[in-house]
């Protein structure tokens, strides 16, 4: 039995990667993915505001009320060199890469066209196998239209395609007037694979302090279905490489996105909670069903229920829709 | 091999070479001088190398005494040892430094000369602290330039491993120490190639060590201390010679020769000034000018002024000299002379005196030469050409003046001399630029930045030097830059300048700018208003000079380049593009190249969003400098609208009838920048200033200020509170109290059960406010259909300034609150209505200290005395030209002294005592004219509660008659004395007289007074530790408050013993590898200290409680009080939440022990603040100072996290341990 899978040309072991979270923060934390049997590790996400911040953030405070008054022209000592770049994250490529067998990924999150692209190129230099383009984008401003915004997407990806020769696949949010249309444009632009969903991590109110709060939730398995939904509809419409990660908890969840057409599915949320130790217990579940159902690998079965190949293609579409509303009953 | 070119200011030059040829160096903080220490820091974190290839160590000590001591130890030791100091430090360092020349050790202390604090402190320049070292033995070389400086730091270094004799090398604080000049720099080899190893090993040799043990430092009797004390004779009277040597080798290694004495002029000389340090570099372009002009005249530089070789002295005079002046940069009242003239007479009397001449020849003219002294550039005045002409100018008199000063006019004692402000020398080949700016906007930096441009890439010379104002918040810069292609020797502002730069277009309104432009000369304005507005919008005199002097005007908006390209109001480099883009200093494209690459290199290491941000900015700069205009006055008709009508008059500060008479003649003269002309009568002889002056000051720095809406508002007094500049008020009044409020003056009905029927208001001051926030951020109240919205809101000052200047001032005249009773004044809503007695101090934007000051002086202000530390407090409390110190209507208020940095607890216990014994003696006098007074009266003065406000009031009534009664009983003839008490029983008896006299002149001291201590942590946890100890132990009631922002704020932010474990600050560039002392913890040990720990942002009641309660105390209290700084990298608008953030992770525990309470049978100490809810490191890394090392190093950051989150559980749990104890 096979539960090796091909995913942006890299050969996966299994297709459960860890996704992009603080779990991949250092070295033993990565050899331990590994250990638990992930088949492949997304870096936490390098944050282009991240850098951005580090570096404005030094300059404000080396520079901030400085030559003002002549006691003190300045009130911080200057060093030879400050860890404003990606140093750290590049470091932790480079020592995860000696250490482990197992492909990584590394991840950018941004939003402007221009400098961070230079980072891609140096994630690739420091060893990664591939990356993860993660556009975190949220249009507020009302004058923009989705043409201009998916352009931008569309930009980003060509000048970071241009500085790279690894695999870069795109991380995409659900928010697109045509997620179909937007996929294929992206594969004509390059990318070798598309991440389904990036989850937005939405504001929370806290009414005490009338103040807006962030407030982390963890996915669960109900949030697999949009993801799942679309891959099905994309495989084999849009030539890429499907990963899913948004609500991989269980072997059924797994199961499911290879159907849709998912070469990999990521976890975070499930090993934050329960402990990375869920990757074997998953992968020893799959074995067992694909015992049990007489599955040889898991190739068999990648985009077996995807939209193209399931006997209800319509499921995916608005018919399903007015079924799964009829099918809901109302407790008395 | 060729010298490298760098461009480095005077304290970078004499830390190069001290850092090279030392093994230990000890370090402590005192302007002008601290940035040698700090470099010395920097680079030995870097792990930068001596010449014998180690890492010096640098250690601070906790003063200058102990820094000293230190090197003593470490010189006795075999290390070689150096330090750095000036002013009031020197001083300290004097008892060990008579040891160390004593025991004839080699080591030289780097001293940036400046003022002693005499009548007032000065931390400029002049030679007063070196010369109050004369008699310690060391030897002293001077240095005039900062290439002298590099040099001399070596040839002093050099000199005293061979003559075992110390040196002091000295040059001029802020001139020299801080101007900014492009000089060779030494190499390793050169620097080598002068250090003789076998002096050094020799010095090793000499080290006390049991492995060849020997004493050193005994105590000696009559019989035999004066004999030793004479060994010393042989070494002083070589080295000269040795000096001398020295310098020869120096020339060979370098091409640079220095003479013991450096005569420079006409070989035939005259006239003859003698003088040394940076005035002779003013001086010898002076000379040169002259003799150029035909003038016999000449200068002679004191290079070694210790030991004085008589010898080599008169061989440098030109034998022609008739006429001599010595200009001394000190001042030695009651002295035959200053020092330098003493050592010059001397020398020439020495030489000459007695001695006929020879075969028959006449005397030479050196051996009669007439010698006159004077004074110059005492606290860094302005020394220039014209003044140098000036002394020359005297010398031809038949009767010139001895013992004159120059530079000043003194119309007391009239010992001036006259000077022509018109007299320059200033090359015609060289770009004089100056550049007007504001602190926050960059113009210093960006100007330090164009120097280095210019030094380092062009053949060019360059001097920069730049002029600060005396605020901490919205202080103005002039920057003065010298470039030319050769050697740039005018150590004094720009006189006459042909480009000039005005950062901000309002102070056309302020300040005369264009009197120093010449011909023909550039203005480049950053303008708020477009290119066709800009001449219109310029004030009238301005326009009249521009056409006058054919002035060229660029303009740019600057602020919008900068707000389009992210860059806030930082305008430095749009400014600086625009300078290069038309002075013509560099051709246009190659300076956009030479700026791109210094942004790399300045800011690369910062990251490359900094770097592409600047780029930016330098792009966009060009395409917004826009040539203005000019009308001609030769257009025929058109001419006259050349200067068009004003605008906007000229609004340099004035007078107005409401002002005291100082304030107007003498304040107001300060602060228009004209206090260079006042003359010496202006000035009071003690240094005694009026209160209350700084709300004449109105600055109008904040961009924005907040605005009230009382339909939100709560009246809970928290925006008051926090406020550190004063600026927001509240009072409640009767309605018809505001029976003719302006227009727009807003109020609401008061809260107070105590008050009905009164209407309560808030009110800013818009002219005084500097936009900090704080306020803002604490108000609670907000607009439930918009939550954005408070009870205060920040909006633009300018549409609100002439509005809210008329409401401010009406807001003034309103009724203060009367504390009869009516209310507790007990908690924050109370205690907002009082007056502040402390406003518009110049502290920085968002300052944490001074609110603390402030709501002390609400609460005791009326009748508190303070002692202040040296130290940011003192400098926002006493730097003229104004006092945020203030009184009430009844003209009582706070007064305030500033003693040293060192003394102050015991400044405040001297007054303590004062003040007991003045108290004494009067009741002492009331018992005594009991008769006169009446029992009542005596009795209420003896035996009333002073313990409430209430109480003292009528205490003061009781003064007040007791006042009336003894005054008319002297005018209605003498007072009878009690029988009994008085030493005659003679009613009429003179001695009577005196009594009565003596109690009017202290009858005040019967209301209670409040003994206040203010200081830093520099002052509180290192310098003043030993007096502050001594104090709390006196049992004295006195009130000591600590404004602990956990570094050496006023100097820079250097690690004093109150910084944290892992904060990165000067001095411990490395993160600070120890725990921050518990000063609380350890005063607690008496057991009769109340003690305090507080922060106004997190428990802004338990603040109020500790100052009424210290106050209470009848014995000595302690408050620590955390407060934000600048020097915490912080958002200061987010300064009370950091307080809060501080508390809430566990590193500021708020606590009161109170003895009172174990006299009652309870535990006395109680903390205030609850387990820590949130890890340590929630907090700090919201803070630059501990960011800034999980930057640079984060390995050791997080190290010293973790013992730092040890330490802060470690001291919780034994607090709660001590707060737990059962009553004892």
């Amino acid at each position: 039995m096979s539960l090796s899978t091909n995913y942006l040309g890299l050969v996966l072991k299994n297709p459960i990667v860890a996704s992009s979270s603080p779990l991949s923060h250092t070295v033993e934390s990565i050899q331990r993915l590994e250990d638990a049997g992930a088949s492949a590790v997304v870096m936490y996400s390098l944050f282009e505001e991240q850098i951005t911040f580090n570096s404005y953030y030094v300059d404000h405070y080396l520079r901030n009320n400085t030559n003002s008054y002549a006691e003190a022209l300045n009130y911080f000592p200057e060093m030879d060199a400050y860890n404003v770049w990606p140093d750290e994250y590049l470091n932790l490529i480079r020592r995860a890469k000696e250490v482990v067998d197992i492909p990584i990924i590394g991840s950018l999150n941004g939003v402007s066209i221009g400098g961070w692209t230079n980072y891609a190129g140096l994630i690739e230099d420091a060893g990664a196998d591939a990356l993860e383009l993660n556009v975190y984008y949220v249009p507020t401003n009302v004058e923009m239209t989705g043409r201009e915004i998916e352009d931008m997407y569309l930009d980003m990806l060509r000048q970071v395609k241009r500085s790279v020769t690894i695999p870069v696949a795109m991380k995409l949010s659900p928010f697109f007037s045509s997620i179909s249309n937007m996929s294929k444009r992206l594969v004509a632009e390059g990318a070798d694979g598309l991440v389904l969903f990036n989850r937005f991590y939405q504001p929370d109110f806290d009414l005490e302090n009338l103040a807006v709060a962030p407030r982390l939730v963890l996915s669960n398995s109900n949030e697999l279905r949009l993801p799942l939904r679309w891959v099905a509809i994309l495989y084999g419409r849009v030539m890429a490489d499907f990963a899913i990660t948004t609500g991989i908890h269980t072997s059924e969840d797994v199961l499911k996105g290879l159907m849709a057409g998912a070469k990999a599915t990521m976890m975070a949320s499930e090993l934050l909670q329960n402990g990375v130790r869920r990757i074997k217990e998953v992968l020893r579940e799959i074995e067992v069903w694909m015992d049990e159902h007489e599955y040889q690998s898991v190739a068999q079965m990648i985009g077996s229920m995807s939209q193209q190949h399931c006997a209800e293609p319509a499921a995916f579409e608005r018919a399903n829709y007015m079924r799964t509303l009829d099918s809901f009953q109302p407790i008395n | 091999m060729t010298n490298r070119m760098v461009t480095i200011d005077g304290n970078e030059a004499a830390a190069y070479v001290a850092y090279k040829t030392n093994e230990v160096i000890a370090i402590y903080p005192i302007t002008p001088s601290s940035p040698m220490g700090e470099s010395s820091d920097e680079w030995a974190a870097k792990g930068q190398k001596n010449i014998w290839g180690m890492t010096p160590i640098v250690r601070e000590l906790q003063s200058e005494g102990g820094a000293a001591g230190t090197v003593h130890g470490s010189l006795q030791t075999g290390a070689l040892t150096t330090t750095f100091t000036a002013s009031q430090g020197l001083l300290l360092m004097i008892p060990n430094m008579f040891k160390i020349a004593g025991e004839q050790t080699s080591t030289v202390f780097h001293i940036a000369a400046r003022s002693v604090a005499t009548h007032a402190l000065s931390i400029f320049g002049d030679h007063s602290d070196v010369m109050a070292t004369r008699s310690t033995g060391w030897g002293m070389l001077f240095s005039n330039s900062i290439q002298e400086v590099m040099d001399f730091a070596l040839i002093a270094q050099a000199a005293t491993l061979e003559s075992r004799v110390p040196f002091i090398h000295a040059f001029d604080g802020f001139r020299t120490s801080h101007e900014v000049m492009k000089i060779e720099e030494l190499t390793d080899e050169q620097i080598r190639a002068m250090i003789d190893e076998e002096f050094v090993r020799a010095h090793r040799q000499r080290a006390l060590t049991p492995d060849r043990p020997v004493m050193r430092g005994t105590a000696q009797n009559p019989d035999v201390f004066f004999q030793s004390r004479e060994r010393a004779n042989s070494f002083y009277a070589v080295t000269p010679e040795i000096v001398e040597r020295v310098m020869n080798k120096f020339a060979a290694v370098s091409g640079r020769q220095y003479r013991l004495f450096d005569y420079v002029g006409a070989p035939d000389a005259e006239r003859v000034i003698v003088m040394m340090g940076s005035g002779c570099e003013a001086a010898e372009e002076t000379v040169n000018a002259l003799t150029a002009a035909g003038e016999k005249v000449g200068l002679l530089k004191v290079r070694l002024y210790r030991p004085f070789s008589v010898e080599h002295f008169v061989a440098a005079l030109p034998t022609s000299v008739k006429s001599i002046a010595v200009l001394d940069r000190t001042k030695e009242p009651g002295a035959a002379g200053e020092p330098l003239y003493q050592d010059v007479i001397t020398a020439i009397a020495e030489t000459w005196h007695g001695r006929p001449a020879s075969n028959g020849q006449a005397q030479e003219a050196r051996a009669t030469a007439r010698i006159t002294g004077g004074r110059y550039g005492l606290g860094s005045k302005e020394f220039t050409p014209a003044m140098v002409k000036s002394v020359f100018d005297e010398m031809l008199n038949d009767n010139p003046k001895n013992h004159f000063s120059v530079g000043i006019v003194d119309d007391v004692t009239h010992g001036s001399l006259p000077f022509d402000a018109n007299f320059t020398t200033e090359a015609g080949d060289q770009v004089r630029a100056l550049f007007w700016g504001l602190g926050a906007d960059g113009t210093v930096s960006a100007n330090k930045n164009s120097i280095k441009i210019i030094g380092e890439e062009t053949p060019n010379f360059a001097q920069g030097y730049f002029v600060y104002d005396s605020k901490k918040s919205g202080a103005m810069t002039v920057s003065h830059l010298r470039f030319g292609p050769k050697p740039i020797q005018s150590t004094y502002l720009i006189q006459r300048a042909n480009f000039i730069a005005v950062h901000q277009f309002n102070f056309f309104e302020r300040y005369q700018i264009l009197d120093a432009a010449q011909e023909g000369a550039t203005l480049l304005i950053n303008s708020p208003y477009e290119a066709n507005e800009v001449w219109a919008q310029l004030p009238a005199p301005v326009q009249a000079a521009i056409v006058a002097k054919k002035i060229k005007v660029y303009s740019i908006n600057a602020y919008a380049v900068a707000k389009q390209n992210q860059l806030g109001n930082r305008t430095n480099t749009i400014m600086q593009t625009c300078f290069f883009a038309i002075s013509g200093v560099i051709p246009r494209d190659e300076a956009i190249v030479k700026i791109k690459d210094s942004i790399r290199k300045t800011y690369g290491k910062r990251g490359e969003p900094v770097v592409r941000q600047n780029f930016a900015a330098v792009d966009a700069a060009l395409e917004h400098l826009h040539e203005i205009e000019v009308p001609s006055p030769d257009r025929g008709e058109r001419g006259a609208d050349a200067v068009l009508p004003a605008t906007q008059a000229t609004t340099t500060p004035h007078a107005n009838a409401d002002m005291p008479d100082f304030v107007r003649d003498v304040t107001m003269e300060i602060l228009s920048g004209r206090g260079d002309h006042l003359p010496v009568s202006a000035f009071p002889i003690d240094g005694t200033y009026p209160v209350a002056t700084a709300q004449w000051e109105k600055r109008n720095i904040a961009q924005e200020v907040p605005v009230w809406e009382p339909d939100l508002c709560i009246e809970c007094g928290k925006c008051m509170l926090v406020c550190p500049h004063a600026t927001i008020r509240a009072k409640v009044c009767k309605h018809e109290d505001l029976a003719n409020a302006p227009a727009g003056f807003k109020t609401m009905p008061a809260k107070w059960r105590e008050l009905p029927d009164h209407l309560y208001t808030i009110q800013v001051a818009v002219e005084d406010c500097t936009g900090c926030q704080l306020c803002v951020e604490v108000c609670p109240a907000k607009d439930k259909s918009n939550v954005s919205r408070k009870a205060l809101n920040m909006a633009p000052q300018l549409p609100l300034r002439d509005s809210e200047r008329v409401n401010w001032d009406y807001f003034l005249k309103l009724p203060e609150i009367h504390r009869n009773g009516n209310l507790t004044f007990k908690n924050i809503k109370d205690i907002q209505l009082l007056q502040p007695l402390f406003e518009f101090s110049g502290a920085c934007s968002g300052c944490g200290e001074t609110p603390y000051i402030k709501l002390m002086t609400q609460l005791f202000g009326d009748r508190a005395i303070i002692a202040n530390a040296t130290g940011c407090s003192s400098i926002y409390g006493g730097n003229l030209p104004t006092t945020p110190y203030t009184i009430n209507p009844q003209g009582r208020g706070p007064a305030w002294s500033n003693s040293l940095f060192e003394d102050n607890a015991e400044f405040g216990l001297g007054m303590r005592l004062s003040f007991d014994h003045q108290q004494a003696y009067a009741r002492n006098l009331v018992e005594r004219f009991r008769d006169t007074l009446g029992d009542e009266l005596a009795d209420g003065l003896l035996n009333s509660n002073q313990e409430t406000q209430e109480g003292i009031n009528a205490v003061r009534d009781l003064v007040s008659e007791l006042k009336e009664k003894l005054d008319s009983s002297l005018r209605g003839g003498l007072p009878p004395a009690s029988s009994g008490s008085s030493p005659t029983l003679n009613g009429h008896d003179r001695t009577v007289v005196s009594a009565a006299q003596d109690l009017l002149g202290i009858a005040d001291s019967l209301v209670k007074k409040s003994v206040w201590i203010i200081g830093g942590d520099g002052w509180a946890y290192d310098i003043g530790y030993g007096g502050l100890d001594h104090v709390l132990a006196s049992g004295q009631d006195v009130n000591i408050l600590v404004l602990d922002t956990e570094v050496y704020s006023n100097t820079g932010g250097q690690a004093s013993k109150a910084t944290s474990l892992g904060a990165v600050a000067k001095f411990a560039a490395g993160g600070k590898p120890t725990i921050k002392k518990d000063l609380g913890m350890t005063a607690m040990r008496y057991g009769n200290v109340y003690i305090a720990q507080i922060a106004m942002g997190a428990n802004d009641v338990q603040t109020v409680k500790a100052f009424l309660e210290a106050e209470a105390h009848p014995g000595p209290s302690l408050i620590i009080a955390y407060s934000q700084c600048i020097a915490h990298g912080i958002d200061m608008a987010k300064g009370m939440h950091q307080q809060k953030l501080a508390v809430d992770s566990g590193h500021w525990p708020l606590y009161r022990f109170n003895p009172a309470l174990e006299s009652e049978g309870k535990n006395p100490f109680q903390l205030d603040s609850k387990d820590p809810k949130i890890p340590l490191q929630d907090y700090i890394y919201t803070e630059g100072r501990y960011r800034m090392l999980q930057r640079s190093d984060p390995e050791a950051a997080k190290a010293l996290l973790t013992q730092a989150q040890a330490s802060v559980n470690h001291r919780w749990e034994q607090y709660k341990k001590l707060a737990a104890n059962p009553a004892t």
